[in-house]
């Protein structure tokens, strides 16, 4: 299934909706890749809350999609990784480096405006 | 080929397995919904159908990547009043040469992280792989209800 993605201001949201096959994806990679030049992105959020696996395959993708997404000069924040995935994956050894997370869409937002705009006050 | 049938020996008991075939990256996704449904079924919550699904997920991925085809086949063992879920992956691939340094962290001879065999081990209770160059690999995981 594709990934819907919404344009939200200046960011994009790829919101996963249900257990994502691998060539899911990296179909959610080339087209996030692909709609932060079309959409002059600056952040990207994934949100992952429906995800209850989270094998090696999806975190190297995820973690491939937030290095493309930097190179195109835009932010990605993955949110919504549940606690039992978070204690398969440290348990399995998998970790998204230097790729930030935060707990929901909110704190995502939050995390974006404040890495994009850190200048800017929020109410 | 190894023998991967044998009966769990001593006081467990086994049930007839669910085997899902694995031939395509669908298959990997099949294979894990299956397997937390079962661990549902047998008694396990919380992470523990989490890890359960995640383990089956690298075990999956493990034999599409290196052996192509191959299958995961769940079943229900039994320690006198306690669950458990058996996983065994089984497959007729190239096999692993060398097994002890297949279990090391970090080493991979395929596209993978090289964490897929001793992440699994260390999701899961038990562990026991038999593997056979040019024959093929049976990797067998359990865990029990807490």
């Amino acid at each position: 299934m594709r990934v819907p993605i919404l344009k939200q201001r200046d960011y994009l949201i790829a919101s996963i909706q249900s257990a994502l096959s691998d060539e899911d994806l990296l179909l959610l990679r080339d087209d996030l890749v692909k709609q932060v030049g079309k959409y002059r992105s600056r952040g990207t959020i994934v949100d992952v809350t429906v995800l209850d696996v989270m094998d090696s395959f999806a975190v190297r993708t995820l973690r491939t999609i937030a290095h493309m997404i930097r190179l195109r000069g835009a932010e990605t924040v993955i949110v919504g990784i549940q606690p039992e995935v978070a204690f398969a994956m440290v348990q399995l050894g998998l970790t998204l480096e230097d790729v930030a997370t935060a707990l929901d869409l909110e704190e995502g937002l939050a995390y974006l405006d404040q890495t994009l705009n850190p200048n800017r006050q929020h109410a | 080929m190894p023998n991967g049938d044998e009966v769990t020996p001593g006081e467990e008991g086994l049930s007839a397995g669910n085997a899902i075939a694995i031939r395509s990256a669908a298959d990997i996704v099949e294979a894990r919904q299956q397997g937390r449904a079962l661990a549902a079924r047998f008694g396990f919550t919380g992470s523990d159908l989490t890890v359960i699904a995640t383990a089956i997920s690298e075990l999956a991925r493990n034999v599409l990547e290196y052996a192509k085809t191959g299958e995961i086949v769940l079943s229900l063992v039994q320690k006198g009043s306690r669950n458990g879920i058996r996983i065994v992956a089984r497959d007729t691939g190239p096999g692993i040469a060398d097994l002890a340094k297949a279990m090391q962290d970090g080493y991979t001879t395929g596209k993978g992280l090289g964490i897929g065999l001793p992440g699994v081990r260390r999701l899961m209770d038990e562990f026991e792989i038999v593997s056979e160059v040019n024959k093929g690999t049976i990797v067998t995981v359990k865990k029990w209800v807490l």
